[in-house]
């Protein structure tokens, strides 16, 4: 691993890691239930990336895997939750 | 049972890929599922994609992929604070569309969700009225002009007429 | 391991890592900043679409040298992300306004700002 792609790594883990703390905040705090939906979407796409980061580090495919689980499962769960919060018609006739 | 060849090798592809080979078996079992499963979607799914100019793919996909970078920039630019000059105004917007093909309407939100600063809302097939959400509305007509020549266009020419 | 030292690879790889995680990082910063949450699905929306596949095609870049041979696995994750998050953005802003309009249309005459 050579020094520059070391350090790379690095800081984009810092920035994906640094990326998740407001989305936390919008998980605990909302205001609104969507919004810790939408934290929470955006909580599992920075963890995505993490793993992908970290497998770029270690130069394994079990990190690839792992985000890509968790790319289907988090896209089933937010639909699941938005779903969830909706019962009406946008566009009012 | 009908057949869908494009699904079925998008399938076989990914069915490698995913295995990470190319020996006989795994190709031949690969084949064997897509066209089963392929099979099985295509009599789930009454409606089939007619592409009629497929070649104006490329220079739509072209087109998204420069808005994506410059609508990227734009979102982080105002979310930084760094126009400062006027008040940002973000709020819905009503554009006339006369893109009716389900395949097409499903690709202009696939292109209007990954460019940020619009968000797909709602559309009403009856009036053909497609609502968006922008985040920057300082320019509606620019917006509705960047839909419509844009995008619309081409999705017109490749899915309908 | 031989691939990734090469300054042809390590070069993009480290540009792409660092773009990418900086607009995951802003278009965070807007989850926090955005005022209403219509506006905060845009800034979402970022890390979602150019963060990702920047740090997507790092990654097939990366694996691609370490390997010695094109591996386009990561490429699956953009096709998913790709295909759900429209999905995922509609139901989120018609579940917002349908809550918006529900929340108005029950407490009329609610004089404490929440």
């Amino acid at each position: 691993m050579s020094s520059l792609v070391d350090c790379a790594t690095w800081l984009a883990a810092a920035c994906i890691g640094l990326a998740m703390l407001p989305a936390t905040w919008r998980v605990i705090r909302g205001p609104a239930a969507q919004d810790r939906v939408l934290g929470l979407d955006s909580l599992y796409m920075s963890a995505m990336q993490m793993l992908l980061v970290f497998g770029i580090r270690s130069a394994s495919g079990v990190y690839f895997e792992v985000a890509l689980l968790i790319a289907l499962f988090g896209f089933v769960g937010s639909v699941a939750l938005a779903k969830f919060l909706l019962r009406g018609e946008v566009i009012e006739p | 049972m009908r057949h869908a060849p494009v699904l079925a090798a998008v399938l076989v592809a990914m069915w490698l890929v995913l295995n990470d080979t190319l020996a006989p078996g795994q190709v031949l079992l690969g084949v064997l599922c897509a066209l089963v499963l392929g099979g099985w979607a295509a009599r789930m799914r009454p409606l089939r994609p007619v592409l009629r100019r497929p070649h104006l793919a490329l220079g739509l996909l072209w087109a998204v992929f420069v808005d994506i970078l410059r609508s990227n920039i734009g979102v982080g630019r105002i979310v930084l604070g760094l126009v400062r000059r006027r008040v940002i105004h973000s709020g819905f917007l009503d554009i006339p569309i006369d893109l009716h093909d389900p395949h097409g309407l499903a690709v202009l939100a696939t292109i209007i969700t990954s460019t940020p600063g619009t968000v797909w809302v709602d559309h009403d097939p009856g009036r053909r009225v497609l609502r968006l959400h922008i985040l920057d509305l300082a320019d509606e007509a620019s917006w509705i002009r960047l839909i419509k020549e844009r995008y619309e266009r081409p999705l017109i020419r490749i899915f309908q007429s | 391991m031989t691939g990734i030292d090469s300054p042809w690879v390590a070069v993009p790889v480290a540009l792409l890592l660092l773009a990418g995680g900086l607009l995951t990082l802003v278009g965070s910063i807007g989850l926090l900043r955005l005022r209403d949450f219509q506006a905060r699905m845009h800034g979402a929306s970022m890390g979602g679409t150019l963060g990702l596949g920047c740090v997507i095609v790092a990654a097939v870049i990366g694996a691609s040298a370490a390997a010695g041979r094109f591996m386009p696995h990561a490429l699956l994750i953009t096709v998913f992300v790709v295909m759900t998050a429209p999905a995922t953005a509609m139901l989120l802003m018609r579940a917002s306004l349908y809550r918006a309009r529900a929340k108005s249309a029950a407490a009329p005459q609610d004089v404490i700002e929440r």
